[in-house]
């Protein structure tokens, strides 16, 4: 699957999370936390397994979490690569 | 050697001397006429008729007072996120190269965060407080005191001081207002904070008083929270700190809909303890959920027509508003919560200002906790045997205060602890907590809004509580389910090193800060 | 099958996760996880995955789950319906804009084809029509009628005003035919039936008042958009003391006329005949189910 163009999802909510995807040469992800960097590397790892999932290898993601749980992370990567490989006529 | 929670502390840590292990909430205080320590005398100060106390400087103050290197000195935080003093001190202590002081702060505050550059240059050799925040907080989880800091609550506080445990060299007083003599109060000035209730203690047991003030009045100043004879020498500054920033928080109700199912049913777990009724004694935190159940509380009160004997504690605008509806007759004030109370103190004849002894040190002849019915605190975290930790947040760095946590819970007839199950991904019921502060023999009952677990020691509330329509269920059940819901997130990592100790009520240890790994 | 309570439905926006994760803990009989007027328009997809997610995966205790999709003439219809059953533990749709027994079909038609292919029995999902126009108010039997699927209607205030080109009033007499009708409806078709919020979050007095004009018509219930409007509407349905002292004096009464072989059994000097006594064992079911 390739990621061709810019998307956004979520929100600085608490137990939410602001996406922001773009595409790229390679994977590169980006986690920062005005919780704590405590699970940066979680958020990472479910990251990763996501994009190994859907054969993505090429995109610049970043993740601004505030304390969002694993499936909301989960959904909201869902949401974002969804609008990241869509054509606009297919919104 | 092990304590009775089967934590492992040293009998010996070098700058500290020798520690007692924690054995229950009251053994020592059952044993301790059988010690007999006495109470230390303190230094016999004296003073010529006319000597003259008011000092113009700071540094000449300190000179005065025969600070030495390696001595102890105290301070409190009534002024909490608004103190200027302490830092101002230690600014000039800097300068005046003194070095290897211990802070003994009644707690530290944010606004206290930067005194980890002072351990840095040795000006700081020891910390003894009920808390700690921000940068200093995570300074001392990272391991970087060479001399394990120690928390103490803050009854214990005053009975170390009491009895010797802790001398205080000299005490650093921030005083609203004085007059030349040294009369002392927190009611009136720019900086007016309420209650000097833990200043009490200090300003009768130190060799020598210092009392800064931002306000000084014509004598006599009255009313007198500190009189003169326990004070040594005044000086005037621009300003020991600001008012507005006492409230950590804001004093209006929480809207936060989770905080208001807990507290609705930790009102309803109260009515029906057996400890709800005519001439019931309360105190409650002034977090979200704590003050939110007082508001359901009061509300119980109003329609029962019960009337409460006192509130006790901090005391908030909000305890003021449920004293003026006449739900209760009188309020002990060791701590103004915000600015708003100072005018109460001043002009209620039943707000009473009484001191951190009075208040809840478990070794004199009566505290007032220790006749407390009623109350309700928060918890960072709280394990399946009921012990609750507040001061180590849930990245492993102290961030918290230890307060008059334990004090109350092991005064009063029904603690209730009142938390949300989770915090963004965090359990707050685990298996076991990161430090214990209130040992869970002292707690009864813990409300979070996925249910309520009364401590199976509890025989009686257990009968008491049963077929009222509360969610009642098992505490490892709880557990269970709050895992299942946050799936297990990565918890703080930590070494062996010893950061800290928490000593208990009575002068035992109960725990120990331990330094956090901090791998991402 | 077991009779279950529904007085209360909370409406939780599907885009919030603060609030979806924490959904069970009010007291609800049941929730409603929406999709439609709560979401933006842009955030469509973002609120259906999000909400699927947490069906499926966030273990709910003891509440009835239900989702309200997207109208049938929206682009997003199909797919909130298909990826909010796939996420398993759903019990039903609340099907907004239902204009006719077709819609319902349609939509019945879709639940069937998701059912299979998710591997759920056939039949499980129930369909909620809101009837919320002018024509569904005029279909409102036949809608209810319209699949085995449908054990509840419930009606719009909002927009069934606006479609009447009408405002809606706090007193709400120009809806009250309206509700009359759906509720003659369901009970017909032997349905529950549950009334339109009460919007003003802050006046506890209005709603209480409502409540018990619509509990006094015939609503077995009430969707409410904020946790504190729960409790009142609960206490409204909770039968009171004198209903329940009379129902157990009417069952005790029958019983005890049947053991003697009565024709006629009277209570207090009434003659209690099936449908009193009917009555009287629903306020018993009710107050089991309480406890």
């Amino acid at each position: 699957m390739k990621i061709i163009k810019k998307a956004q999802c979520g929100s600085l909510e608490s137990s939410d999370l602001m996406i922001y995807i773009e595409p790229s040469d390679g994977v590169k992800i980006e986690v920062e936390s005005s919780i704590s960097q405590l699970h940066n590397k979680e958020i990472e790892y479910l990251v990763i397994e996501e994009l190994k999932a859907r054969n993505i290898d090429k995109v610049y993601i970043k993740i601004h979490d505030s304390g969002a749980m694993n499936l909301t992370i989960k959904a909201r990567l869902k949401t974002v690569l969804n609008r990241g490989i869509k054509n606009e006529d297919q919104a | 050697m092990k304590n009775k929670l089967g934590i492992d502390i040293p009998k010996f840590v070098e700058g500290l001397g020798n520690l007692k292990p924690y054995k229950g909430p009251f053994n020592r205080i059952r044993k301790v006429s059988k010690e007999e320590i006495t109470q230390v005398p303190t230094k016999i100060r004296s003073s010529l008729p006319g000597r003259k106390k008011l000092i113009n400087s700071l540094e000449k103050v300190i000179e005065l007072s025969g600070l030495k290197n390696g001595d102890t000195i105290s301070f409190h935080h009534h002024l909490r996120n608004g103190d200027h003093l302490l830092m101002k001190v230690m600014k000039t202590l800097d300068k005046m190269g003194f070095k290897d002081l211990t802070i003994f702060s009644s707690s530290l505050t944010s606004a206290h965060q930067n005194l980890y550059e002072y351990v840095e240059n040795g000006v700081i050799k020891r910390i003894f407080t009920s808390g700690l925040r921000g940068e200093l907080g995570k300074f001392v989880s990272r391991g970087k005191m060479d001399i394990p800091v120690i928390i103490r609550s803050h009854g214990g506080r005053a009975r170390a001081i009491k009895t010797g445990e802790v001398k205080i060299d000299v005490a650093f007083i921030g005083a609203p207002s004085s007059d030349k003599e040294g009369n002392l109060n927190g009611v009136r000035g720019p900086s007016a904070c309420g209650s000097l209730g833990y200043a009490m203690v200090d300003a009768k047991y130190a060799n020598c008083t210092i009392a800064i003030t931002d306000h000084l009045v014509e004598y006599p100043n009255t009313p007198i929270s500190i009189p003169q004879y326990e004070i040594d020498y005044i000086v005037k500054i621009d300003r020991i700190g600001d008012p507005d920033k006492i409230g950590s928080g804001s004093t209006r109700l929480t809207k936060n809909p989770v905080d208001l199912v807990i507290a609705e049913n930790a009102a309803k777990a109260i009515l029906y303890s057996g400890y709800f009724g005519q001439g019931m004694s309360f105190q409650t935190g002034a977090g979200g959920a704590s003050l939110a159940t007082a508001k359901y509380l009061a509300d119980i009160m109003e329609k029962k027509q019960v009337v409460g004997s006192y509130a006790i504690g901090g005391i908030s605008s909000y305890m003021i508003d449920l004293y003026k509806r006449g739900l209760f007759k009188k309020m002990f004030d060791v701590q103004s919560f915000d600015k708003g109370v100072v005018s109460s103190l001043l002009n209620n004849d039943d707000h009473i200002e009484i001191s951190a002894d009075f208040y809840a040190n478990p070794f004199n002849s009566g505290a007032i906790i220790n006749d407390l019915d009623i109350v309700v605190l928060a918890a960072y975290e709280i394990d399946t045997d009921f012990n609750v930790n507040v001061l180590v947040d849930s990245h492993g760095y102290a961030q918290g205060a230890s307060g008059g946590h334990s004090d109350t819970s092991a005064g009063a007839k029904l603690t209730v602890i009142v938390a949300p199950s989770f915090r963004a991904r965090i359990p707050t019921v685990v298996d076991k907590v990161n430090t214990i502060i209130t040992p869970g023999e002292t707690v009864d009952i813990l409300v979070t809004e996925r249910g309520i677990a009364i401590n199976p020691r509890r025989k009686d509330l257990i009968e008491n509580l049963k077929s009222k329509g509360l969610p009642i269920r098992d505490i490892h059940d709880l557990r269970k389910k709050v895992e299942l819901i946050t799936n297990n997130p990565k918890m703080a990592e930590y070494s062996d090193k010893v950061c800290g100790f928490i000593e208990y009520r009575d002068g035992t240890i109960l725990d120990t800060i331990k330094q956090v790994v901090e791998k991402y | 099958m077991k009779i279950k309570l529904r007085r209360t439905m909370l409406y939780i926006p599907g885009n919030n996760p603060g609030m979806l994760q924490v959904a069970d803990i009010f007291g609800a009989d049941s929730v409603l996880f929406d999709l439609e007027d709560s979401v933006p328009l842009s955030e469509k997809d973002a609120a259906r995955d999000l909400v699927a997610n947490m069906i499926t995966y966030r273990a709910y205790e003891n509440i009835e789950i239900t989702v309200r999709v997207n109208p049938i003439t929206t682009s997003c219809f199909k797919n909130d319906v298909k990826e909010i059953i796939a996420s398993k533990n759903l019990q039903a749709i609340r099907l907004p804009k239902t204009n006719t027994p077709e819609d319902v079909s349609k939509l019945e038609e879709l639940i069937e084809k998701c059912e299979k292919e998710n591997g759920i029995k056939i039949g499980s999902i129930n369909i909620h029509p809101m009837i919320e126009t002018a024509l569904g108010v005029e279909n409102a039997f036949s809608i209810a009628t319209a699949s085995k699927r449908v054990n509840a209607i419930t009606i719009g205030g909002q927009d069934l005003t606006a479609d009447m080109g009408i405002a809606k009033t706090k007193t709400a007499e120009e809806i009250l035919w309206a509700r009359s009708r759906i509720v003659m409806a369901a009970k017909a078709a032997k349905i529950d039936v549950l009334d339109t919020v009460f919007t003003d979050i802050n006046d506890e007095e209005g709603l209480i008042e409502e409540t018990k004009l619509i509990k006094k018509i015939g609503f077995t219930g009430k969707a409410v958009i904020n946790p504190r409007q729960i409790d009142p509407v609960h206490k409204v349905f909770m039968p009171t003391e004198k209903e329940i002292k009379w129902a157990k004096e009417v069952i005790n009464a029958y019983n005890h006329g049947l053991n003697l072989g009565k024709g006629v059994i009277a209570c207090k000097g009434k003659m209690i005949d099936p449908p009193v006594v009917k009555r009287a064992e629903k306020i018993i079911t009710i107050l089991d189910l309480l406890k």
